[in-house]
């Protein structure tokens, strides 16, 4: 290797003369040193600013976090910064509310067009699908966030309330309270289109690390297809599955604009899928810098942020975690 | 000689690249088949025609009939997972199911019902695995992960299993490829005492091995067959220059 570089650079030193002098071996080493450190800060600057990022965000939270204490702001039912009271339990509720349903609507159909894809479909399908799942997952979410308002909004205003309040009203998780289409549901639903390309995708990769050998050996004593996936492929991609749907969570957890478009912005603590909600994401991004006079108040928001910034590294990183495991056995 | 397995002007391609041309060879009943021939000339490719494992590549096609018991494997109205339940594999490479020993047996028994309660289960799995040979090995660690076990074990883990749904054929491509020189002097035992009762079609890629096991000869090239026979006449005279110049070792 090293005659080879060494050759290289003779053939180089030669085409170089004439072009004036050439920098030393010495500078050139220099130079090359100078550069792998420019990369590597560049490398670490992103690790850093999320220390960055909630070292600041914990500064501007610390009055309200040394004042009331963070279970008191967590669990705290009433949010009446007026009167100091800076509860953020119906915003957690509520983000959990709507990533929930998302979730619920989400998953199933995923699941099943990513099995569709990675064990049924053939590859000039999977071709033609794949740069389409990409650019779903590049629209803006406040196209999908108007999306809703034009389109969810008034369907479940208009079809799913009454259908459910017919049929399904006497039970409380069904009721509907207030007839506005505004609410858990309709944020549920754009949250749940909004997230499949992401689930898709990701679980289309871990059922291709299934290895061949296992499918064949399954359908080899005659099995069907379907029992080969259920019985084999389905439990070995169990794992990067559940990592797959965490990571969608996250991403429905922090999402903003598209879900405080359609889910109505009351801070009350949610009872059914038809209440409006109020999730974390959208009381930062409606609230701050406004009514900032009042005492704490900028320092609740930003204590709500922290609460979301630690909710998403936490789900990231394990997903992340298990997701690179998993691909890895390919 | 009885004919079990009767291939007939079968072509196959991947594609545009034709893989078998014009195939017409016939398998005795109860004995094992060596299918041999250089890599590529399309003797794995043949055997996986005979469970439908061919078509697993959605660029196959194929024409001709390959028949089973007279019955046309490839016809409308056959259903492909009575054909592999028929037809057993032994693959390349062993692939044990990511479950204990016992499911693995177990495995096909379930997907076909074929048994009716644990207790007939549980002697199955023992009579298949002593018939694959690993009963004494295995008898105390049945519910251990099967990838627990050494690679010639494997192997005959997947007998055990593939034996277990009660099949007629017993495919093997290179079974023994993958193993160490005793495993597969042990794989080859079972098949040799598995003979009476299985119809066996063995590919290989060494001649050595052909002459133990076979009763049968196939020989290919280039997607054809140049030869086929009883193993006393191809390997004592075979009639085709390319199979000698083969035999010889020229290729």
């Amino acid at each position: 290797m090293s005659e080879v570089n060494s050759t290289f650079i003779a053939q180089e030193s030669r085409k170089g003369e004439g072009r004036g002098s050439r920098p030393s071996a010495a500078f050139r080493a220099r130079q090359d040193k100078a550069a792998r450190r420019a990369f590597l800060v560049v490398t670490i600057l992103p690790i850093l600013l999320i220390l960055v990022v909630a070292a600041a965000l914990f500064a501007r939270a610390w009055p309200i976090l040394s004042a009331y204490g963070l279970p008191s702001l967590l669990f705290g039912k009433v949010w009446k910064p007026n009167n100091g009271q800076f509860g953020f339990l119906p915003f957690i509720l509520g983000t959990v509310w709507v990533t929930l349903v998302g979730a619920l609507l989400s998953v199933p159909a995923c699941l099943l067009a990513a099995v569709y894809l990675a064990e049924y479909a053939h590859s000039r399908t999977r071709a033609m699908t794949k740069p389409i799942l990409d650019v779903l997952a590049a629209i803006p979410p406040v196209v999908y966030g108007a999306w809703g308002l034009i389109a969810i909004v008034p369907f479940v205003d208009e079809v799913l309330a009454p259908l459910c309040d017919r049929w399904l009203g006497f039970i409380p998780l069904f009721a509907v309270n207030q007839p506005t289409g505004f609410g858990i549901l309709a944020g549920g639903i754009v949250l749940a289109v909004m997230v499949a390309p992401l689930i898709i995708s990701v679980a289309f990769e871990v059922f291709s690390t299934v290895p061949n050998d296992l499918r064949h050996a399954s359908l080899a004593v005659g099995a069907t297809q379907w029992q080969t996936i259920r019985n084999i492929v389905l439990p070995q991609a169990k794992p990067g599955i559940i990592a797959a749907i965490v990571l969608a969570a996250s991403r429905a957890f922090g999402e903003t604009v598209a879900v405080l478009m359609v889910v109505g912005n009351v801070p009350n603590i949610p009872t059914s899928i038809f209440d409006s909600a109020y999730p974390l994401p959208a009381l930062i991004a409606n609230n701050y810098g406004e009514m900032m006079s009042i005492p704490l108040y900028d320092a609740a928001l930003l204590s709500a942020a922290l609460v979301l910034l630690a909710v998403i590294l936490i789900f990231n990183i394990l997903s992340t975690l298990v997701l690179q495991r998993v691909l890895r056995r390919k | 000689m009885e004919t079990h397995i009767q291939v007939k002007n079968l072509n196959a391609y991947y594609g545009r690249q034709q893989v078998l041309r014009n195939i017409n060879v016939e398998i005795p009943r109860k004995q094992i088949t060596v299918i041999m021939g250089p890599s590529g000339c399309g003797k794995t490719t043949l055997l996986k025609t005979f469970n439908r494992f061919f078509e697993l590549n959605e660029e196959a096609r194929l024409t001709g009939e390959v028949l089973v018991d007279g019955q046309n494997i490839y016809g409308r109205d056959v259903d492909v997972t009575e054909v592999r339940k028929c037809v057993g594999l032994l693959a390349q490479r062993p692939s044990p199911l990511p479950m204990s020993i016992y499911d693995n047996v177990v495995y096909g028994m379930h997907i076909h019902k074929m048994k009716k309660d644990r207790k007939e289960y549980k002697a199955a799995v023992r009579h298949y695995l002593e018939i694959a040979g690993l009963w004494e090995e295995v008898q105390n660690r049945l519910h251990d992960p099967a990838a627990s076990l050494s690679i010639g074990q494997q192997q005959r883990l997947c007998l055990a299993r593939g034996l277990a749904v009660e099949p007629e054929i017993i495919l093997g491509d290179e079974p023994t490829s993958a193993l160490d020189p005793i495993s597969s002097q042990n794989i080859e035992s079972r098949l040799l005492e598995l003979k009476r009762q299985y119809t066996t079609v063995i590919v290989t890629h060494t001649l050595r091995q052909a002459k133990r096991l076979a009763d049968s000869v196939i020989y290919m090239y280039m997607g054809e067959v140049v030869e086929a026979g009883p193993a006393k006449e191809v390997f004592g005279n075979p009639q085709h220059e390319r199979t000698k110049q083969y035999l010889e070792g020229l290729f």
